[in-house]
């Protein structure tokens, strides 16, 4: 018998509304409240100028390694700003932007960043999950969250993020099989940054989209110009709609650039070129959508520069005070807690033991 | 009260706290419709449906990753991982979420759940389906590792793991799912997460095991007992992590002499710790070495020369004889 096609191949289709010049598709331009459209924009500018002061703090001494997101800004907040309350965040480690959308604090987020334990509380209602480290090890949880979601016949749906190198684990593999086969309500949103640490996507796979992958699971996929806030936020109302109304989970690969470094222990220079960085730099995400809101009569200067101090007063505020709180953190027997729901007698013995060191070390200071 | 297997036992357990609590949920391979390879699992499906008895795609992270999501919810996921040899794939999930997202989280996200898998030699399996790993599990914070040694307290283990709040792993020996049969109470039994218990006891010698070696380690009691008038305190561990050493350290206070035995490799093994609490809280009531018999430390092998491998009763005699001949 002769080879014959076993079916007609998947289209992947790519959507770009606003496009780097700031060209606007208006067939396609979505739907979105003036009021809205300004906290978006509020949400991707506090970001912004949030992880800007994150890295001067860094260099300074003030806080720990991090990861920056500049650049990612629209990629984040265009797809998070569907989940309702009752949803669920499930985050990587450089979604900084979509906790803020989220209600993640600022202080929160610069006292987990000195190395705080304490910055992991959390509401008892919340339904953020914390940052996840492991690359790609997170997309599970999401997918267990959104199969007990199912399980209780709710309409909750549950938002994951990951980056591109995360496609090349086996868990991106698992999840979204086991999403597909389950058809759990799950948006799975790829930040396609082009560099996991030094190795660029072309060493990652060699699918000329993220998005087609989602095919072989067969569920849906699609991949947008993730800096372009407009076509995320479509996209992701479509997948969000799609996971709500019980027809499966989604792939949204957000094409988009990490501007800055992969850490603030990273040096991006033995990597990637500066004539790199500068094109990307000219599809910053939030520049489009400044001059979008401007010209579309929604943002004038005067609240643009309103909001910019805003924001900026903001990040002063949370600053001040966390490094106020900080005073107060730090107790070394807190790292005895919350490892089971009650202490194993060897573990209290432990803690028991480190607190009379403690005493001592107070003992001899004060006489010494 | 019926007379069971341990199959049974801990499919009893299972059902019950099925129809009791509508969290529970049993997830892994092969555990609906083929009711688990050992048929731990066999009729629960008919009786509780795909919605809460789920036949996943063949992927252990995912199992134990989906399980993790799923107690994060609020569910009380009880997973089947087929063989332990087979839960590496998902060491990463136990080791970096399972054991940390409570405290990552200051208590929000507590991780109820239960890993089941089947470990140990003794069945003629194929390579990868005869190791005694637990040292992995209970040398991470966080979990719990428990061992049952027979039909009636392994369904009662099972009933409290599937109730803790953190995560148990649950190591069923499969040398003993058919082994033999226990007087089982229909009516709910629970053991505690924690402390062993005196399997015989005895004042001259303690001799510590758990799980397939309980049954060598009481024979060789027996047989000490008759042939050299020797009275062995045989003590079953049945938690291995978090390890209560009260009971241990009582009972080498009083005799003075102890043998721990373990099918897994010696090295940095069950034994080490063990012993060292012994050392640390009885170490002036020793009159001798503390022995270990244990695997060796060699991959198990193939089942042709599986018992040469694993402690039986005549190395567990002799070790016993060495102490007390100090």
């Amino acid at each position: 018998m002769p080879r014959s096609e076993i079916t007609p191949p998947e289209k992947v289709t790519f959507l770009s509304i606003l496009d780097h010049d700031g060209r606007l598709d208006e067939a396609l331009e979505p739907a979105i409240e003036g009021d809205t459209l300004v906290r978006l924009y509020h949400c991707m500018l506090l970001a912004r100028r949030f992880d800007e002061r994150l890295l001067r703090l860094q260099r300074q001494g003030r806080t720990g390694t991090f990861p920056p997101i500049k650049g990612q800004e629209a990629a984040q907040v265009g797809a998070v700003v569907h989940l309702r309350d009752r949803d669920w965040l499930v985050p990587s480690f450089r979604e900084t932007a979509a906790e803020i959308w989220r209600g993640r604090s600022l202080e929160n987020i610069i006292i987990a960043n000195n190395g705080f334990n304490e910055a992991g509380a959390m509401a008892p209602d919340s339904r953020n999950f914390p940052i996840s480290v492991p690359v790609g090890s997170q997309l599970p949880h999401a997918v267990g969250l959104a199969w007990a979601a199912k399980y209780r016949g709710t309409d909750e749906v549950v938002m994951t993020f990951f980056g591109d190198g995360a496609t090349s684990e086996g868990d991106f593999h698992e999840a979204l099989n086991c999403a597909a086969v389950f058809q759990c309500p799950v948006v799975f949103v790829c930040q396609n940054n082009q560099w996991a640490i030094s190795v660029p996507l072309s060493r990652q796979t060699r699918s000329r989209t993220i998005a087609q992958k989602a095919w072989a699971y067969g569920m849906s996929g699609i991949q947008v110009d993730g800096n372009d806030i407009l076509a995320v936020y479509a996209a992701a109302g479509e997948a969000v709609e799609r996971a709500r109304s019980g027809q499966g989970p989604t792939l949204i690969e957000c094409v988009t650039y990490r501007l800055g470094v992969h850490t603030t222990a990273d040096d991006p220079k033995r990597y990637r070129s500066e004539e790199e960085v500068e094109a990307w730099s000219r599809r910053d995400p939030l520049t489009r959508f400044e001059k979008y809101l401007i010209t579309k009569g929604v943002l004038q200067e005067e609240i643009q520069k309103k909001i910019e101090s805003e924001v900026l007063a903001q990040i002063q505020a949370a600053v001040d005070n966390a490094e106020r709180q900080m005073q107060n953190l730090g107790d070394p027997l807190e790292m005895f807690d919350h490892l089971y729901a009650d202490r194993p007698p060897y573990l209290q013995a432990q803690k028991d033991r480190l607190a009379t060191d403690l005493e001592g070390e107070r003992g001899e200071a004060a006489n010494g | 009260m019926a007379k069971l297997n341990m199959v049974q036992a801990l499919n009893l357990a299972l059902r019950q706290e099925m129809e009791k609590d509508d969290r529970v949920i049993v997830l892994g391979e092969d555990v609906g419709l083929d009711g688990g390879v050992f048929r731990v699992t066999e009729g629960l499906i008919d009786d509780f449906g795909e919605q809460r008895v789920v036949d996943t795609p063949l992927a252990e992270s995912a199992i134990v990753g989906l399980s993790i999501g799923m107690a994060a919810y609020g569910l009380r996921p009880v997973c089947e991982i087929q063989f332990s040899g087979f839960s590496y794939h998902s060491f990463h999930q136990l080791e970096n979420h399972a054991a940390r997202l409570r405290w990552r989280t200051r208590g929000r996200f507590p991780v109820g759940m239960v890993l089941r898998t089947p470990y140990g030699g003794g069945v003629r399996a194929l390579e990868h389906h005869s190791e005694s790993r637990e040292v992995y599990w209970a040398h991470t914070p966080g979990l719990k590792v428990v061992i049952p040694s027979g039909p009636r307290n392994a369904r009662a283990l099972l009933v409290s793991a599937i109730r803790d709040p953190d995560p148990v792993i649950f190591y069923e020996s499969k040398a003993l799912y058919r082994a033999f049969r226990e007087e089982v109470p229909d009516d709910e039994e629970t053991l505690p997460i924690g402390p062993p218990r005196i399997a015989r006891a005895g004042e001259d010698v303690t001799l510590i095991a758990y799980g397939a070696m309980l049954r060598p380690a009481l024979a060789a009691a027996q047989l000490l007992e008759e042939r050299d008038g020797v009275r062995v305190e045989v003590i079953d561990l049945l938690t291995i992590s978090p390890l209560d050493d009260t009971l241990l350290a009582e009972s080498v206070r009083k005799t003075g002499r102890a043998v721990v035995v373990h099918e897994a490799p010696r090295s940095f093994g069950p034994g080490a710790e063990i012993v060292t609490r012994l050392i640390e809280n009885a170490f002036f009531y020793l009159e001798a070495p503390i022995e270990r018999v244990t695997g060796f430390d060699t991959i198990i092998p193939y089942f042709s020369r599986e018992k040469h491998y694993l402690p039986g009763i005549d190395r567990i005699v002799d070790a016993v004889r060495r102490t007390l001949k100090r």
